[in-house]
């Protein structure tokens, strides 16, 4: 247990040190090479560095490799690979327009390292109900789940701090929901991800210094997704992302198939003359979660960030809660 | 509060989500083909997936008639 304690501790400081560390220079080398974009939602020409992913990814291999060096769990190899894999997707897609399919497939491609080192459990746990066997089916799961969480944490990725913000919370979440669950060896797997994500937060939140870019929003969703496989919370970890689903099902719901944002003409959401947000009235606009939020009335970049992170620290609870409830059996 | 609605949606569908798996759990992992020799895990598996998706399916359809949803659809 003291082995554990000390892997969890040193990993969880490489973590949070490293990215605190890269990123300022991170910034100045990508303002230096011009790789900057502008942001939306400002007044103004204000540029901002992108891809902020590199330090991500840093972080993560530097703590994962340290771990497995405690450790040595196939499992930790599977997410490290599956992380950088969809990682290099998302330098891709930032550096190239690549088509609509070129994500989803390339993530699912991403996951296979989970099924070819084995880690993972073929049964489904529900809270309350147990367990159901699902051998085939579950290869399935595997190949869905790496797409889906990588997309939809790049579906949040609209506002300064929510996607490192919301990774933050929700992988907090998970962490204590698989030390509830008595899984301690992929809870300190799970530590990294919820320490690199805070410290990218800090250059991420408003008025960001740095956006993650696709390498980031997918390096982040898609260890989320291999740390819920790989530790059998499949269903917790949805559960804690719920805000981020929403997102993504209004969306689909709304525009009835998969796009890519760029491919979209009437946008959901516009700005008032002192540049809050509010939502557009425009029919043919994909209903999104920050739309939603603005139904009441225009708000503030910053107001719209809290409130998701609101939700993200609601659906943690209840990610908590469902956690407690798989212990429990009807 | 802001955006209080969406508390709500969120709540509705980690509820529906519990019960969801408690029917995948209770009416799905049983079942069983047998008869069919090395075809039998393949065929039960074949046949939880479609009752998977078609549960999938009518948990969307669920949520797509909570009001909250309705309503911002039509606004």
């Amino acid at each position: 247990m003291e082995n554990e304690i000390i892997a969890a501790i040193v990993s969880s400081v490489i973590a949070f040190f490293s990215v605190y560390a890269i990123t300022p220079f991170l910034i100045k080398w990508l303002e230096k090479k011009n790789l900057c974009v502008k942001d939306f939602n400002k007044t103004g020409e204000v540029m901002v560095a992108r891809p902020g992913g590199i330090s991500i990814i840093i972080g993560i291999l530097a703590a994962e490799i340290v771990l497995y060096g405690f450790m040595q769990l196939n499992g930790i190899l599977a997410i490290i690979i599956t992380t950088s894999a969809a990682f290099v997707v998302g330098l891709i897609d930032d550096r190239k327009v690549m088509g609509g399919w070129f994500k989803p497939v390339a993530l699912a491609i991403s996951a296979v390292p989970i099924i070819l080192f084995g880690a993972y459990d073929s049964d489904l746990s529900f809270p309350l109900f147990g367990d159901v066997q699902i051998p085939a089916l579950y290869f399935a799961i595997i190949i869905v789940m790496i797409p889906i969480t990588g997309n939809t944490i790049n579906s949040i990725d609209v506002l300064n701090g929510v996607a490192s913000g919301f990774m933050t919370i929700a992988s907090f979440a998970l962490t204590i929901s698989l030390v509830i669950v008595q899984n301690y060896e992929i809870a300190i797997v799970s530590l990294p991800l919820a320490f690199v994500s805070l410290a990218f937060y800090k250059f991420h939140k408003f008025p960001s210094k740095i956006f993650p870019g696709d390498s980031g929003a997918l390096t982040l969703g898609a260890m989320y997704g291999a740390i819920a496989i790989v530790g059998g919370v499949e269903i917790i970890a949805a559960v804690a992302l719920l805000p981020a689903v929403i997102n993504s099902f209004l969306f689909l719901s709304s525009m009835k198939r998969i796009v890519e944002h760029r491919e979209i003409k009437a946008k959901p959401v516009t700005h008032t003359d002192d540049f809050k947000l509010k939502a557009t009235s425009e029919k043919d606009a994909p209903i999104t979660l920050v739309r939603l939020i603005l139904a009441g009335g225009p708000l503030s970049e910053k107001q719209v960030g809290l409130t998701i992170f609101r939700l993200a620290v609601f659906s943690g609870i209840l990610a908590v809660i469902t956690a407690f409830m798989m212990g429990v059996s009807l | 509060m802001i955006g209080s609605p969406i508390f709500v949606f969120i709540f509705a569908m980690w509820i529906l989500l519990i019960i969801g798996g408690g029917i995948l759990v209770a009416f799905l992992g049983p079942i069983s083909i047998s008869g069919y020799g090395e075809l039998d895990s393949i065929l039960s598996s074949g046949v939880k997936a479609v009752i998977a998706i078609i549960l999938v399916i009518a948990w969307i359809f669920a949520l797509s008639k909570i009001w909250i949803f309705q309503k911002q659809i039509k606004s």
